[in-house]
């Protein structure tokens, strides 16, 4: 039969039109067979652009449409949609990548423009194959799972279960809270963090909408949009969660009380091996270090805990558990990591007493810390003269390129706190100042006045001059080399991507950037939704964000999620297989071969066939079956052949 | 264009991980040779040694097939399938006078972009030495 191909070049302004000669694409493509039109334009997604296809379908009768443009990847759906309103079935459509996979990765114009027309006449000897398809419909979970109980995660629980619809909120520490937990104040307005975040913390433990697993975590994700199936591994608390009231009568028994580094307090204090992981942790409820219990690792001690528990909450023999979730769509709140600033000898950290991380500080400042809130040496006096340094890992092309966006508001943030409570001299070593939030600039402005000395330079090295801590710095506006004596270091480390991102990419399927942070879908446009469908992104695992921003996130995607659940069905693609009867030899290889036990075999009838609602479309029964019986809709071996013999003729 | 030889390769990518990070590789502007034209699957599993026995009777000097890392396919395992046709097609290929470097299968994830174009850039250089694939008059393939 003979097809009415109407063959459309994209300039994309001058993203594909600079190095890709657009309209010569277009005359060669108006020569080929059962071309019926061939245009270039300058946006082919644009409102005109998409309304040049649609008439062109109604006045010249079009039964076959290719878009050469961008990756079908970003505008396939568009140009579906475009073709169904014109009338068509939107499978009738190929797109031939002439940006992505041509103008933007090649050196040479003649090469890229050789290369767009191939993969245009690749595209339009495979329409000519494809078949009228329709999306089929299911119905949608209304539960969410959250994963991560950081401020971005609370905040998105919370406002899924406001809307009154279910949440499992997946944490791994025993606590949630994340990082913001264990600040003191925030800027710009100086609040203190527990204040603002316990309530919310508090709320997600309340809305009977919410179910917290807390030392969980997400093992293993199947499914799509709508229909997540989940597994995660619940580690044991050796505490019965029921049982607890989190009074703390184990943490004080424990023998090995104030005898290992308090996490939570980022090694600034001790804690017991049975211990509450802070005052207001949520839940409220004791945990058992499994890594330093010596009755967990030695099976060896007096269970002074156990025999302090008036509840007898606590259990020994409590095992790993797995547990099944079903959930519509699924939010990412994993946060970040912060730089390990043993990796540069020359900040002296580890080496030299009374160099600390911004995390550390922020315990110390804290009046709930392991100070007091008072800001001492190790020696116990407070010191008079204190550097804070920023871009400590960020910004630095040894270690991350990135800029984590929120020490410079941090440092002036210590700078200030370190004047209110001390009469010492205070010296910020900066490249660049950012303080681009609301409010923020106001804050740095009041920050200076203070008399904080603020030196434009990275500071270079952390040393010791004849015992003396001393910062090297260059000082880029008078142009000099600064060696300035010091008390104390405070390291305002960067925020880098958590060290198992590459596990939890894995296991979620959601891809990662350059800098290691996940893949939103658009960096601008769509900066909360990944590529697989129904997984959205919240708060740092995505980039470095300040509080506002990380609860702005986070609302947004659980507005995703929500939007999930308010259109009540997804479309699933039609890309399935399907078994002609007459062909198959009813040998069952295509059984083994599929991986979501899709096929059967029909007994009677000696056949084999395809459940159409399970099957995913990845087309390997197709490859395997010997007879040929197996066509793959959209991707049958007629248009992949057709395909290949329109890149290869020349 | 100079004189010198370029070979055609024909690509066939999964949409999941290797055709997204073709597109990265676009996005993040790395250069790399036009000498590959890339064919969508949505799993390597789909790749039936057909296509790329078709790929070479059609002309092609190269197939290049890509697919997510083993352990992160989109379903389940469909590049390790392809795994298991490999070596029975790259000894058919040798039978047939189709030099080893000239069909190669990797994984190249969505956020490998890098990884791609290093990829193809060295894959066309290798294909380039080779020359261009003639198949003796008589010989039929596919």
């Amino acid at each position: 039969m003979q097809e009415k191909i109407g063959v459309y070049i994209c300039h994309c302004g001058s993203n594909i039109a600079a190095t890709v000669d657009v309209e010569r694409v277009a005359k060669e493509a108006g020569g080929w067979d059962q071309v019926a039109v061939a245009r270039d334009y300058k946006y082919m997604c644009s409102d005109p652009g998409q309304e040049l296809i649609k008439k062109d379908i109604r006045e010249l009768g079009l039964s076959r449409v290719v878009v050469a443009a961008c990756s079908p990847r970003m505008h396939e759906p568009t140009f579906r949609r475009a073709l169904e309103q014109a009338g068509i079935n939107g499978y009738l459509l190929e797109m031939a990548n002439i940006r992505e996979q041509c103008s933007w990765i090649s050196m040479d114009d003649h090469a890229s423009t050789a290369k767009a027309i191939s993969l245009t006449r690749a595209a339009v000897r495979r329409v000519v194959h494809h078949r009228p398809i329709h999306e089929r419909e299911v119905p949608v979970n209304n539960a969410t799972m959250v994963v991560g109980g950081g401020i971005s995660g609370i905040q998105a629980a919370l406002q899924i279960a406001q809307a009154g619809y279910p949440v499992y909120l997946i944490e791994r520490e025993p606590s949630i809270g994340g990082h913001m937990a264990k600040f003191d104040k925030t800027f710009p307005t100086m609040d203190c963090a527990a204040c603002i975040l316990t309530p919310k913390m508090v709320s997600v433990n309340q809305d009977p909408n919410i179910k917290l697993l807390t030392c969980s975590e997400v093992v293993h994700v199947d499914g799509y949009v709508g229909n997540f199936k989940v597994k995660v591994k619940k580690r044991p608390r050796y505490v019965e969660e029921h049982l607890c009231t989190g009074c703390g009568d184990c943490e004080s028994a424990c023998i090995l009380k104030g005898k290992i580094l308090s996490e939570f307090d980022m090694g600034l204090s001790k804690r017991s091996a049975a211990y509450i992981p802070f005052p207001q942790a949520v839940p409220l409820k004791a945990v058992i270090d499994a890594k330093n219990c010596l009755m967990l690792t030695k099976g060896k001690c007096s269970k002074a805990c156990a025999k302090a528990c008036q509840r007898e909450a606590i259990n020994f023999s409590q095992q790993e558990e797995v547990i099944d979730l079903e959930v519509g769509s699924i939010i990412l709140a994993t946060g970040y990591d912060l730089f390990d600033p043993t990796q540069g000898p020359q900040w002296g950290y580890g080496t030299y007493d009374n160099v600390l991380t911004g995390l550390q500080f922020e315990r110390m400042t804290n009046a709930s810390g392991p100070t007091q809130g008072k800001i001492l040496m190790k020696d116990g006096r407070e010191p008079r003269r204190v550097a804070i340094m920023h871009c400590i890992g960020s910004r630095d092309e040894n270690y991350h390129k990135h800029c984590s966006r929120v020490c410079c508001m941090s440092s002036v943030k210590f700078a200030h706190l370190v004047k209110e409570k001390l009469d010492a001299e205070v010296y910020e070593f900066y490249i660049d100042m950012r303080t681009f939030g609301k409010q923020y600039e106001e804050f740095y402005n009041r920050v200076q006045e203070e008399g904080v000395n603020f030196i434009r330079g990275k500071a270079a090295e952390v040393t010791e001059i004849d015992g003396q801590l001393t910062v090297r710095a260059e000082d880029t506006l008078l142009g000099a080399y600064r060696e300035i004596p010091v008390d104390m270091v405070i390291l305002n480390t960067a925020l880098v991507p958590r060290h198992d991102t590459d596990k939890v990419s894995q296991i979620f399927g959601v891809s990662r950037s350059a800098d290691g942070f996940f893949l939103e879908s658009h960096i601008k446009l769509d900066p909360v939704t990944t590529t697989t469908d129904g997984i959205h992104l919240a708060g740092c695992c995505q980039s470095p964000k300040d509080i506002p921003d990380s609860v702005a996130q986070g609302s947004a995607a659980a507005a995703q999620s929500l939007a999930v659940i308010a259109t009540g069905k997804v479309k699933i693609s039609p890309i399935t297989a399907s078994i002609d009867q007459e062909f198959c030899a009813g040998c069952k290889m295509c059984i083994g071969g599929c991986p979501f036990k899709a096929i059967t075999f029909n007994e009677d009838a000696k056949v084999s066939t395809v459940n159409q609602a399970v099957c995913k479309g990845c087309g390997t029964c197709g490859a395997i079956c010997p007879s040929g019986a197996i066509a793959i809709a959209h991707f049958s071996d007629q248009q992949i052949f057709a395909q290949i013999e329109g890149v290869c003729s020349q | 264009m100079t004189g010198r030889f370029e070979p055609n390769i024909v690509g066939i990518l999964c949409n999941w991980c290797s055709y997204t990070g073709a597109d990265l590789a676009g996005v993040a502007r790395i250069k790399y040779p036009a000498n590959i034209k890339i064919v969508r699957v949505m799993c390597t599993g789909r790749v039936d040694p057909a296509f790329v026995l078709k790929a070479f009777k059609e002309g092609a000097d190269g197939v290049l097939v890509s697919g997510c890392h083993p352990g992160s396919c989109h379903y389940v395992d469909g590049n390790i399938k392809m795994m298991r046709r490999e070596p029975l097609l790259s000894a058919m290929l040798e039978q047939l006078g189709i030099e080893g470097t000239r069909f190669k299968l990797v994984w190249v994830s969505a956020s490998e972009g890098e990884r791609f174009a290093k990829i193809v850039a060295e894959m066309t250089e290798e294909i380039r030495r080779l020359g261009p694939l003639t198949i003796k008059e008589g010989e039929q393939v596919g």
